[in-house]
């Protein structure tokens, strides 16, 4: 049985499919849940009851919202191009799925767990921009273009910010793959020493997944719903099952880059036991939770402060942490060698 | 076996996009097909065991270059026939131009010569050093100068192109976020203590305002001119 697996041809397809079922059916279930739990956490945050018709707690409710999407007619606007049009929600969500390949959930469990599993992640997470690009000038409509156009600016910038702050992790990790990185938060997560880093990550996070208070692409008091307006049915659940799984991927990196990925928080008796797929699901929910909470308390940025915080806080703040952080480890030593785990 | 398909069906979408990115009418569309050439470069360098160099390309140039490129395309307003007049102009020049680089081109591959198969050594690595690592030795000890230079120039182009767009605004209001940040109470609130009943007019059971605020404005604001027509004929009526 090994044998056939490990070493035919055939055999290593389907065991990659088995693992690309395992990291996708969870992740789908996961997105939702992750947009009743949104209205059900934002409930609770205004004293309202949220969904709770569909099932018992309303656990239902995601299906049904799913079985309304899929029934509704797709409406494709007289002057959009038709192929783009419906290619930028496809791509948007096909990008989220496709970066989940190395997150690893275990030590060394990741479907891909390659070299430079960093780098992979700020590919694809740069890629997302399409979809809203195309959507935006597919669609041949006002709205939908302009918050296109803010949404690329947007997330052009926040990257900036977003590729720096990685770099100072890297720095004191001495490798790109993810593995790695988590396996050097062993002693101290990385939350601790590079805490304005992981405030900067975050708010940088909530930017490139348009979220509030960062979400003026959406903006629907002035763009009607943004770069989605014209989109309908099936195409606009893959625009909004690509946010959510956006916003899990982002949740993600964050566990992963500063919470200790599936480290528990000490290695003692009762953490232990814990398997670590378990951990990093907690620290994931913990980061949606706050990413909801977030939505829920603040209002949304004006668009010049929003570019404002991006280059003109962000950018010298973790330009300044980079170089910081290069030097102290310098000073002291503990800068990591080529090729080694510190 | 795999890896030789994989190749050539990278190369081939390669190639063909890269013919696409020409030959297409909608330069929104060219940007597209320059965007998946990108990628598929990216997939060779993949098949190459470059997949430092594969990441960056995707990050730089489809993550960065091409967006920027996108969002300029689609906000180009081109008039398609427009484009087709001035073909017949600008023929002649076309032609001599291509002539020429064409010219080149046979000139540059007469003299080509394929290396031989055992003549091209690909350069070894230390073991167990990835890429990555080997890269960064090399770039930032042997050719950290070389390096150095590319920086400036890349931060001359910089300054050179926020120097051509930079427009001195007079008019425009800019917010200083210090400055608003900075301000107390004491400087922007007055507390007016206002007597009671005084100036008010009782009628028809409510209380109102003695003057009109057509009579109070500010000489030339809005308003000032007098009620608008239309509500004076309904207050007439």
């Amino acid at each position: 049985m090994a044998q056939f697996f490990y070493h035919t041809l055939a055999g290593q397809i389907i065991l990659m499919l088995l693992e690309t079922l395992a990291v996708l059916v969870p992740l789908l279930i996961g997105v939702a849940y992750l947009t009743l739990m949104e209205r059900k956490v934002m409930a609770a945050m205004q004293r309202r009851r949220g969904p709770n018709v569909n099932g018992p707690f309303g656990l239902l409710q995601a299906f049904a919202d799913a079985i309304k999407m899929i029934m509704k007619e797709t409406v494709i606007p007289a002057g959009a191009n038709r192929a783009l049009f419906l290619f930028a929600p496809f791509l948007t969500f096909s990008l989220a799925m496709l970066a989940w390949a190395v997150i690893p959930t275990g030590n060394g469990l990741a479907v891909a767990d390659i070299n430079v599993g960093i780098l992979y992640l700020l590919a694809i997470s740069s890629l997302g921009v399409y979809g809203i690009l195309i959507a935006g000038w597919a669609s041949n409509s006002k709205y939908a273009f302009l918050g296109g156009l803010r949404s690329a600016a947007q997330m052009v910038s926040y990257e900036v910010s977003i590729g720096l702050v990685i770099v100072s992790v890297l720095l004191a990790v001495g490798s790109l793959n993810l593995n790695d990185i988590v396996l050097a938060q062993r002693h101290v997560w990385f939350c601790l020493p590079m805490f304005p880093m992981f405030i900067v990550f975050f708010i940088s996070a909530l930017a490139e997944t348009n979220r509030a208070p960062f979400d003026l692409p959406e903006g629907e008091s002035e763009l009607v719903a943004g770069f989605f307006v014209e989109y309908s049915s099936l195409a606009f659940g893959l625009f909004f099952l690509g946010e959510y799984a956006n916003m899990i991927l982002m949740s993600g990196m964050i566990s992963i880059l500063f919470l200790g990925g599936w480290l528990p928080p000490l290695g003692l008796a009762p953490f232990t036991w814990i398997p670590g797929p378990l951990w990093l699901i907690f620290k994931i929910l913990f980061c949606l939770f706050v990413f909801i909470w977030i939505r829920a308390t603040f209002p949304r940025f004006r668009y010049d402060q929003l570019m404002r915080l991006g280059w003109k806080v962000f950018l010298p703040l973790s330009l300044v942490w980079m170089i910081a952080t290069a030097g102290f480890l310098m000073a002291t030593g503990l800068l990591p060698q080529v090729g080694g785990v510190n | 076996m795999l890896a030789q398909l994989v190749f050539y069906v990278f190369a081939a979408v390669l190639l063909l996009s890269a013919a696409m990115v020409i030959s297409v009418r909608n330069p929104v569309h060219a940007v597209l097909f320059l965007i998946l050439a990108f990628f598929n470069a990216a997939g060779l360098f993949l098949i190459a065991g470059a997949e430092f160099l594969a990441m960056l390309l995707v990050i730089v140039y489809v993550g960065a270059v091409a967006v920027l490129f996108l969002f300029v395309v689609m906000m180009l307003d081109i008039d398609f026939t427009q484009l087709r007049e001035g073909l017949q102009r600008h023929a002649p020049i076309g032609i001599c131009v291509g002539g020429v680089l064409f010219a080149e081109l046979i000139m540059a591959l007469s003299h080509w010569t394929m290396a031989p198969a055992g003549v091209s050594v690909p350069l070894q690595a230390a073991p167990g050093l990835t890429n990555t690592a080997a890269l960064g030795t090399l770039i930032y000890t042997h050719y950290v100068l070389l390096f150095q230079a590319c920086g400036l120039v890349l931060l001359v182009a910089m300054i050179g192109a926020i120097v051509l767009t930079l427009r001195q605004t007079g008019s425009g209001r800019r917010q200083n976020i210090e400055k608003q940040h900075a301000r107390t109470p004491e400087e922007t609130l007055v507390l007016v203590r206002v007597p009671l009943g005084e100036n008010v007019l009782e009628q028809g059971g409510f209380l109102r305002p003695q003057t009109s605020y057509y009579d109070t404005a500010v000489p030339g604001s809005y308003g000032s001119t007098g009620q608008p027509a239309v509500e004076k004929e309904e207050t007439g009526a």
